[in-house]
């Protein structure tokens, strides 16, 4: 019911809305749950567990039991509070977790049997036949307790994420958090004051009271305005921190657009903050919490701050007969705010026999609230005093029972709270977070004047410790009373009293885990799920640790609280990894011939980030296999033309540049010649092979190295490490180049008049050996070649800076295509090399030693190097050893299969018997067969023998013969020629 | 988590690479034995509090880093360059 005169809502601006498709009417400044309220809908959800009818309790972003699903399709989000949704104009919100509907939901039935559906029940019940758990029951309990549901498509809303930085952050708005904000504003401090609110004030906004004699809201604004006139301070509303980090990062998230109505702008939904503060002021307030008794969650059943909050923000009344229960003088002002604002109350229930009197009520002392009834929503209170039983019919009950402070983010970096006996609650331990000041009502100062008072003298601590002069900020004057309570947890009685409502756990449950021996409160919380899903238990911990330290014979403070962890309230996955889906997760890396590749149909394929292309498919071929044939052809019988760039490179400088390299690799590079090439292999200091490639001696000093392409990160890493963990008094210098040039083999028989049409002078012979590296130009460009082969043809690789790659890559193929040859992709580079048994990656999994792959005599005797002293211990270098070796089919099947494994012929094909396995195969055009690499135990002396392949898998079977693994050319004659 | 760099000053965590104990510095001689190489490649303590750990700042300067880190409260004690760190 709307209350004329009252709330701080635009009542010249109406929002139409839709709740289960009926449609209703409220204000700008409305929430889903207080326009809701204003159209006398007091149930909104159903329960987890017994699909218990549920009203809103809260006000805030702890409301555990108004969860709806905003939207649909899509764009469909469960689980929405709908004490944090603002309405806006087509807002359409649905109920969760019932069937058919919120007001007929036949899984009711679970309430009815709910005498064996307490804590354990699944644990005990479910327990066989075995296979039945995940066939039959869980898919039924998992459809009859739940949340709300996820639409299953790809969700196409934005999300963000952002960084921030700052001297101070002010978490939370209130009165403390503004006055924080404010002395350190005035300061000239940077600051970043976020707020989980649309509006900044906290609880200023939904209570009376004045402050320096104006309405709290209106002083609330005047800060907030002069707040926002300042260059170094940011104010950010929706944004609620979510947790505490080292160092003083905090995460936040920003919840951007889910107040408008968004369709197609450019808005993100949310954004994810990391914000890195040199201090931070703690201003997070508290919450209060309900009282258990018999029935205590049926709908109208609220706590009595947010039936003020409703009142005084959102011009609400909550109900037409309110009733207050609470066990502190806070209740009571809530009787005084509805009776000024000419509701109803008709009775005020406190549990103290000596409270204060409150004028204009009916009043019970010393009473408590012992049952309620009404099933989808209240209708009346039966309470119990020494007097005996009254009912009082009522549809709405305001109960408190006492203010927790949210400590949450204290306990992010492992603190602990501690009991505060007089607030009976937690507050903060000093000094928990790093930098953080806590201040206000989370750290249990519950006046108004002495939350301003904190805030001020938080943000002056938080000054002082970063070197900034603190500003003059006078005190105002406000509300100073004193904050009386008695404990009560649990009504004593009959029946279930909740103290979970998102998660169905009653006072009985929580008896019932101590009962078996759950004793520790992280095993209640465990067996019973008291404090899981959205609320994370903000409504119920304390009073289930109270109960449970009462079972238990135990005081709180020794029964202790569970673990806060972050988030403090949820966050989609989808705002945590903002810009890291799709491309943002693996960003694409394009080579220069990328375009002319694509542009001649090759479809690209993925080489870690980078995308080579596969063939070059030409007219009248169908299959990848035709056209990877043809292009082996090209390269052993004309030219074949390869982008090579994604290899890294590394240009290594200095004037110990060699004796580093030697260091480094296993064999030697200091006496390689300059304007010469070397292959190196460069081992791990355990011994195994790291990384293979080839090196060039530019200059004396100056050499350039290339790595796989797997592996450039892991080397230029590797390096710097050797250089400034291991020899940092060595001159040498490092910087990947390897985007800086463009690479292309020029490989066949045909490579060397290619290049003698195309350069600016012809190679002279005796210039260009195998193996020889050094200066060209080309079109007055200057360019690098390197008489270097990985397809076993007479071949050079030309490199010139990126910037010519394109016209470069596209004049080399049109000169190969004339000469009979084009170009070739990443099929028949692999064939080629295959034939020639050249390894990559496939062999060097990390697992082979340079003995495995018959290079053990590379380890240079003469000098140290990485890898060296472990690669000669007694087990990586002995015959037995699993050694590389070719397969050549040599039965009636002719298939080898990568990742199959190798048997003696005779043997089982069974892991007991394995003698190796396959790492790569291909089919050779060459040779007109398949054929494979792969590692065999004691595999260099086994040529000549049949071995049997055997591909579990895909159930192939093969006899091969072994071989070494070089199949053309052995000799080698064609690369040297 | 952030990192003081001593090149690049206070930086993200997410702009280093993170490789592990110290101990990666002390390389044994080559004749130094089995125990000690076994040691060096293979044994880490895993202390409940301070450690020293090498950190790549691959996202910055390219600097190795030994970081003094309290493995319980995540306090940085200390931030040096690799090449100036070796005992």
């Amino acid at each position: 019911m709307r209350v004329e005169g009252k709330g701080l809502i635009d009542r010249g601006q109406e929002v139409a809305f839709q709740f289960d498709g009926a449609r209703y009417r409220g204000f700008k400044g409305d929430t889903l749950a207080s326009a809701l309220l204003a159209n006398d809908v007091r149930l909104m959800g159903r329960s987890f567990k017994y699909h218990r009818p549920r009203g809103v309790l809260t006000a805030g972003s702890e409301e555990p039991n108004a969860l709806v699903t905003v939207g649909s399709g899509a764009a469909q989000e469960p689980n929405v509070r709908a004490t944090v949704q603002e309405i806006y104009p087509g807002l359409s919100a649905t109920s969760q977790n019932r069937w058919p509907s919120l007001g007929v939901d036949l899984m009711g039935v679970n309430d009815l049997v709910s005498p064996f559906l307490g804590a354990g029940f699944y644990y005990k019940t479910f327990m066989w036949p075995k296979s039945f758990w995940e066939k039959l029951y869980e898919p039924v309990i998992r459809r009859a307790a739940g949340l709300g549901a996820l639409s299953g498509e790809n969700n196409a809303d934005r999300y963000e994420r952002a960084f921030a930085f700052c001297d101070l952050l002010v978490i939370g708005a209130g009165p403390a958090g503004l006055m924080a904000a404010l002395e350190a504003g005035r300061a000239g401090a940077d600051v970043v004051l976020a707020d989980e609110d649309s509006q900044m004030g906290g609880r200023l906004l939904g209570e009376v009271e004045e402050i320096d004699g104006k309405p709290g809201h209106v002083w609330a604004a005047e800060i907030i305005a002069e707040l926002e006139a300042m260059e170094n301070v940011r104010l950010m509303t929706r944004t609620t921190v979510t947790g505490a980090y080292d160092q003083g990062t905090f995460g936040a998230l920003e919840r951007v657009g889910h107040h408008k109505k968004r369709r197609g702008d450019a808005l993100p939904l949310e954004c994810f903050w990391r914000i890195v503060a040199k201090q931070s002021v703690l201003a997070a307030g508290s919450l209060e919490r309900p009282v258990a008794f018999r029935n205590n969650d049926r709908p109208g059943i609220m706590t009595a701050g947010a039936v003020r909050a409703y009142l005084n923000r959102w011009g609400v009344s909550a109900g037409r007969r309110v009733t207050v229960f609470c066990n502190n003088d806070d209740g009571h002002r809530t009787v005084r705010d509805m009776l000024a604002a000419g509701v109803h109350v008709a009775a005020l229930i406190d549990s103290r026999h000596d409270a204060e009197t409150v004028p204009g009520v009916r009043m019970f002392k010393g009473a408590m609230v012992s049952d309620a009834g009404g099933r989808t929503g209240l209708e009346h209170v039966t309470i119990r005093s020494v007097g005996g039983e009254d009912r009082i019919q009522t549809d709405c009950l305001a109960m408190s029972g006492g203010w927790n402070p949210i400590v949450h983010l204290t306990c992010h970096m492992n603190g602990r709270p501690t009991w505060r006996e007089s607030i009976q609650s937690f507050v903060p331990s000093p000094d928990a977070v790093p930098g953080m000041h806590v201040a206000g009502a989370c750290n249990g100062a519950f006046s108004t004047t002495a939350c301003l008072r904190e805030g001020v003298e938080a943000a002056k601590r938080a000054l002082e410790a970063i070197g900034v002069k603190a500003a003059d900020v006078a005190l105002p004057a406000a509300e100073d009373g004193a904050y009386r309570i008695a404990p009560l947890w649990a009504v004593p009685g009959k029946g279930r009293a909740w103290l979970d409502f998102q998660n169905d756990v009653t006072v009985k449950d929580v008896k019932q885990a101590a009962l078996e021996n759950f004793r520790s409160v992280e095993h209640m919380k465990r067996y019973t799920t008291q404090g899981m899903a959205t609320d994370q238990g903000k409504n119920s911990n304390v009073a289930a640790l109270a109960v449970l330290a009462d079972v238990t014979g135990r005081a709180i403070p020794e029964t202790g609280t569970t673990t806060f962890r972050p988030p403090y309230s949820p966050v989609s996955i989808a705002a945590m990894g903002a810009g890291a889906q799709g491309k943002g997760f693996a960003p694409q890396r394009f080579t220069t011939s990328h375009a002319a590749s694509v542009e001649m149909g090759a479809p690209m394929i993925e080489a870690g980030l980078w995308y080579r292309p596969s063939y070059f498919p030409r007219a009248g071929e169908n299959t990848w296999r035709e056209s990877c044939d043809r292009e082996v052809g090209m390269v052993r019988e004309a030219v074949g033309v390869c982008d090579v760039s994604t290899l890294g490179k590394i240009d290594i400088q200095g004037a110990d540049a060699a004796k580093f390299l030697d260091f480094v690799y296993c064999n030697m590079f200091s006496t390689l010649k300059v304007g010469r090439t070397r292959y190196g292999l460069m081992l791990r200091e355990d011994g195994h092979v790291m990384d293979d490639g080839t090196t060039a001696r530019l200059g004396e000093n100056h050499f350039l190295m290339t790595t796989t392409t797997a592996a450039a990160g892991e080397v230029m890493r590797h390096l710097e490490f050797v250089h400034q963990g291991l020899c940092p008094e060595l001159d040498v210098a490092f910087v990947s180049v390897t985007e800086q040039w463009a690479q292309f083999a020029v490989a066949g028989p045909q490579s060397r008049a290619l290049l003698d049409g195309l350069l600016d002078a012809p190679l002279k012979d005796e210039d260009w050996p195998f193996m020889a590296c050094g200066p060209v130009a080309l079109g007055g460009i200057a360019a690098r070649l390197f008489r270097i082969s990985f397809s076993g043809e007479h071949a050079y690789e030309l490199a010139v800076a990126s910037r010519y790659g394109d016209s470069l890559f596209r004049e080399l193929v049109k000169r190969a295509e004339e000469m009979g040859g084009g170009a070739y992709g990443m099929e028949a580079l692999n064939v080629l090399r295959v034939e020639k048994g050249f390894i990559t990656h496939a062999e060097i999994h990390g697992r082979t030693t340079a003995f495995d792959i018959g290079m053990g005599r590379m380890v240079s005797a003469k000098k140290d190097c990485i890898g060296k002293t472990m690669s000669e211990r007694p087990g990586l270098c002995v015959p037995g050893r699993e050694q590389l070796v070719g397969l050549k089919p040599v039965g009636e099947v002719k298939q080898v299969t990568a990742g199959a494994h190798l048997f003696c012929a005779e043997d089982a094909p069974e892991r007991e018997n394995d003698q190796g396995y396959v790492t790569s195969v291909a089919y050779s055009p060459t040779m007109g067969r398949m054929m494979g690499m792969g590692f065999l135990k004691n595999g260099s002396e086994r040529h000549g023998e049949k071995i049997k392949m055997v591909d579990h898998l895909r159930g192939i079977e093969c006899i091969c013969e072994v071989t070494g693994p070089v199949v053309f050319d052995p000799e080698g004659g064609r690369v040297r020629g | 988590m952030r990192i003081n760099c001593p090149v690049c000053g206070e930086r993200d965590r997410r702009e280093f690479y993170y490789k592990g104990a110290a101990v990666a510095l002390e390389r044994p001689a080559p004749d130094a034995g089995e125990a000690a190489w076994d040691a060096y490649v293979h044994l880490r303590e895993n202390p409940a509090g301070e450690t020293r750990e090498l950190w790549y700042h691959e996202s910055g300067c390219n600097g190795w880093l030994v970081v003094t880190r309290n493995t319980v409260s995540h306090e940085i004690s200390g931030v040096a360059l690799a090449s100036e760190a070796r005992s």
